[in-house]
């Protein structure tokens, strides 16, 4: 039990060495002090005060707690919290406020959790490095020159710097998982359908999935079995509830790693190196490590990026200036109120993924792009089933490289989506999958291990990631 | 011969019904008519962000109902679709529809002109959502929005290019209103758009085979708001496209709006102008998977539809095709009547009633058969006394009628006492009326006897007049020529 896991905290307010409001005070108060950081766009400071009192006199009136007692969480600004603003970090949601609050943010609340506020992040979730936001960059509280990140890299910046127990974050190619590895902390993608998005701003509807941000898998397993399950509110959830893990050692595990993935000249030499010593250390402990030939490696960033953008230019058609949000004070007409209000509210990274997958959503490129890229994507979750049936995990660095500088790699789309390699497969394939803050350059950099498991294995996952944390 | 009698129309029609189901195709807003606007708005129905659909299973039945009532294929993994485009009432920016995979697949639809049967094909039946309503006349400087209708539940009929003229479509139309209030699916309002139509138009020369390849391109005409402006529709695009043809032109593919105030279409859009709507499967919604025991259940529970019942009064209760159109036209009022005939077995009368008095009652007062006043069961009551020859059908269907739907709950026996209207078949009373009758005009009985057949009538209006019209006029009858013949 780490010094800042929940559950140290819980034992502090059962010894009533501290009380939700003393905690969210000095969360509040870090916050301030770490402002220059960026991570949040807004803090409830009033609300969460009058909640953490509220929750302290529930307390003393020794009523049932919930399992997130006082946990102060902060969300991405891309999930709804009633009668809040909800921006998605973009100037087309300018004003916008929620009129109500998603199934996740219900659920922690019935569970006694504190919302701290809202956390910056790529605009609309596009991004890997959390410079594409209208709020401006978040910085890497390691090395305040580094990106940390993105889409999430609010949510990364708010665990890794200490703005928050936990928090929540969106990943629909790795937007959880690579601000995690880049800023040292657990980040865990669910299974497609494990968590409700009701609520969450679809990106890209068949790879969204909400998932935590943590300083220990332990915290992570608590949120996530607080949000997890079936939800009438979206039909794509899965149709079982989720009560709670139970994260317990295991032995010999089986597992596979893509050989192309490691031994290429892309990845950094002390990624690559962790991964090496990652797997002598598995082997060592009585695991079975095995290189799989995967030669499909090449295909994933052009099926993701085709696919998600299809689903993008379709599901941020509703951000047209006629019913809320931005609307362009030069629109002249009809026509105007669209064109304008789109082309001045959306940022350029949103209007390039806008008009990439309206052309391969276009007639006569249909077939050729988005059908094609559907069959690849059947294909790869074929592949990676039959995989489990020989092996319980598959391992990968989270990401090829450690946190890069700012502005590095933002004038290179394409080395930027690069940067997604390893893990939109769990996206594709629907597989949930976690980083572990495992490592550190030389520099003191972290460097995030990737564990993939199959469909609504979270017990398993998190029962192994627990393992490797030790 | 004029030049259009060398042409053939070709028609085809795509007719949207709106599904009276309570709550909306994809989320659970009410889809009540006539409340303010925007108030039978959720965040979902608004667009707002994070909201996602969810398959109203009442309309999935409903469209199993019109797909079985068509006999149309029906589909067990429905899959749904966006049909991507902006428009101000519709907030999503897409509408969830279904594309490569419509619930319903081909079937067919009786209709019939001119006494002549003729199937129109089907091509298929998919659901989907409605849009929301804009009204551009009533605020001089903004369009005004009520997205109360945005997400009501649509099935979308579309037929093959099977129909042949005006005519045809307009009983095509008249069949499918049938079936959506025999099925209870739908109200079948044309005027207020709770089904709508929009048809695709061609010619083609008759000396040429009445086959896909030789139809010319088709335009499709939007905005019909009536039965009636479908075949204005088609009357007047099938003498602009030859007139047009005529003249050394070509029809293009395009899209026209019909004008009510002329009865003209005129272009919307052109082909090269039309939305690429962009159609992809929709991320949000799973394949929902329909059993074919679910759809024998569905079946079973299905009202007997007009073609069925008609086939029965034709086959079973040996009714003229005529009297069996008209009872099987309104499912309610065939209701009405089937209840009838578990009273009384005298179906020709029941018929005459309900297509007589009946249906005159209900054209005077412009009302349903569900608002006649006036029990099944009373009706059956005035038929047994006709059949008693208590009364004849004449007094029973006007002066007892009458009185009886103006007092429904009264007794019928008790009121055509009341009215003194039971007639009298007891012989010897008549006889007696009969003999005072001829005594007094003996000169006349001579005349008879000579030939002068035609003083039956006199007599006959004698004996009544004596009896106050309560003589049963057969035996009256019968008796006079009688004695008269003896």
């Amino acid at each position: 039990m780490t010094t800042n896991s929940i559950a140290a905290f819980h034992k502090a307010i059962q010894a009533n060495e501290t009380s939700c409001t003393e905690s969210t005070m000095s969360f509040i108060q870090k916050i301030e002090a770490k402002k220059h950081l960026n991570a949040y766009i807004e803090v409830f400071e009033k609300e969460a005060l009058e909640r953490a009192s509220f929750l302290d006199n529930k307390k003393r009136n020794k009523e049932k707690l919930g399992k997130l007692f006082g946990v102060a969480i902060g969300v991405k600004d891309n999930i709804c919290i009633k009668d809040h603003k909800l921006s998605a970090s973009s100037n087309m949601l300018k004003g916008f406020e929620s009129i109500y609050s998603a199934t996740v943010i219900e659920r922690l609340l019935a569970e006694d959790a504190i919302i701290l506020g809202r956390l910056n992040c790529d605009e609309f979730a596009m991004g890997s490095s959390n410079e594409t936001s209208a709020y401006g960059k978040v910085l890497n509280a390691i090395d305040e020159n580094r990106t940390p990140g993105g889409s999430s890299g609010g949510s990364a910046v708010a665990v890794q710097a200490g703005l928050c127990h936990v928090s929540l974050g969106s990943d629909t190619g790795g937007s959880i998982r690579q601000p995690a590895s880049y800023c040292g902390v657990v980040g865990l993608k669910p299974t497609y359908g494990s968590v409700s998005r009701y609520g969450l701003i679809a990106f890209a509807s068949s790879f969204d999935q909400i998932g935590p941000f943590a300083n220990n898998v332990a915290d992570a397993a608590l949120v996530l079995e607080t949000i997890a399950g079936k939800d009438k509110n979206d039909a794509t959830s899965i149709q079982n509830e989720v009560d709670s893990f139970s994260l317990k050692p295991l032995k010999k595990q089986k597992i596979a790693y893509f050989k192309q993935a490691i031994e290429n000249d892309s990845i950094h030499k002390e990624v690559k190196a962790s991964f090496e010593n990652l797997k002598t250390r598995l082997e060592a402990e009585g695991n079975i490590v095995e290189a799989i030939d995967f030669p499909y490696l090449d295909y994933l960033i052009p099926t993701y990026y085709v696919l998600s953008t299809a689903e993008a230019s379709s599901n941020l058609s509703r951000y047209d200036g006629v019913h809320y949000g931005y609307r362009s004070p030069n629109a002249k007409n009809m026509e105007e109120v669209y064109t304008k209000s789109r082309s001045e509210g959306f940022g350029k990274e949103v209007k390039n993924r806008i008009m990439l997958g309206t052309f391969v959503l276009s007639a006569g490129y249909y077939d050729a792009y988005y059908t094609k890229a559907q069959q690849v994507r059947r294909i790869l979750k074929n592949k990676i089933n039959d995989l489990y049936s020989n092996f319980d995990f598959i391992l990968s660095p989270t990401a090829p490289n450690p946190a890069f500088k700012f502005g590095e790699k933002s004038e290179d789309p394409v080395a930027m989506y690069l940067e997604d390699i390893y893990t939109v497969l769990a996206n594709l394939v629907g597989n949930p999958a976690i980083s572990l803050p495992l490592y550190k350059t030389k520099e003191g950099l972290p460097i995030g291990m990737q564990l993939m498991a199959n469909d609504q294995e979270e017990e398993k996952l998190l029962s192994f990631a627990q393992q490797l944390e030790m | 011969m004029s030049v259009y009698d060398k042409y053939q129309v070709v028609i085809g029609l795509e007719v949207h019904a709106q599904l009276s189901t309570k709550s909306k195709m994809y989320c659970a807003d009410s889809t009540a008519f006539g409340v303010s606007p925007n108030t039978n708005v959720s965040p979902l129905t608004l667009g707002h962000p994070g909201t996602l659909p969810v398959v109203n299973e009442e309309a999935i039945v409903s469209a199993i109902k019109m797909g079985v009532a068509m006999n149309c294929s029906i589909r067990n993994e429905n899959g749904f679709a966006r049909k991507n485009y902006f428009y101000a009432d519709l907030p999503k920016g897409y509408q969830i529809t279904q594309d490569k995979t419509p619930i319903c697949g081909e079937g067919q639809l009786k209709i019939s002109v001119d006494g002549k049967e003729k199937n129109i094909g089907i091509e298929r039946i998919h659901m989907e959502e409605d849009a929301g309503k804009s009204t551009h006349d009533l605020d001089p400087f903004n369009t005004l929005i009520d997205l109360n209708r945005a997400g009501v539940p649509l099935i979308e009929i579309v037929s093959k290019p099977d129909l042949r003229s005006a005519e045809e479509a307009y009983q095509y139309l008249i069949e499918v209103r049938k079936l959506v209030r025999y099925l209870d699916i739908c109200d079948g309002n044309m005027e207020e758009g709770s089904l709508r139509c929009d048809a695709n138009i061609s010619v083609f020369l008759k000396e040429k085979e009445d086959k896909f390849e030789n139809f010319g391109d088709r335009c499709e005409v939007k905005n019909m708001n009536s039965m009636r402006n479908v075949m204005k529709a088609i009357e007047f695009e099938f003498k602009r496209q030859i007139d047009v043809i005529e003249a050394g032109g070509t029809i293009d593919q395009q899209t026209r709006t019909f004008n009510a105030a002329d009865g003209s279409t005129a272009m919307m859009r052109s082909k090269e102008n039309a939305n690429d709507y962009r159609y992809f499967p929709e991320p949000d919604l799973p394949i929902v998977y329909v059993s074919n025991e679910e759809i024998e259940k569905i079946k079973a529970e299905m009202p007997k539809l007009s073609s069925e019942l008609f086939n029965e009064y034709v086959n079973d209760l040996k009714l003229s095709e005529y009297d069996a159109g008209i009872l099987s036209e309104d499912r309610d009022f065939a209701a009405y009547f089937n209840e009838l005939i578990t009273f009384t077995t005298n179906y020709k009368a029941a018929t005459n009633f309900m297509i007589g008095p009946v249906k005159s009652y209900l054209n005077e007062h412009a009302v349903e058969i569900t608002e006649f006043p006036l029990k099944a069961k009373s009706i059956a009551e005035m038929l047994k006394m006709v059949e008693d020859n208590k009364m004849s059908f004449n007094v029973a269907s006007s002066k007892l009628f009458d009185a009886l739907v103006k007092q429904p709950e009264a007794d019928v026996s008790e009121m055509a006492q009341k009215l003194n209207l039971i007639q009298d078949s007891d012989e010897g009373f008549i006889e007696g009326i009969i003999d005072e009758v001829l005594a007094k005009n003996a000169e006349k009985v001579e005349a008879y006897k000579n030939g002068n057949k035609n003083l039956l009538g006199m007599f006959m209006g004698q004996v009544m007049k004596a009896s106050k019209g309560k003589a049963n006029p057969k035996v009256a009858s019968k008796l006079i020529q009688d004695k008269l013949d003896s």
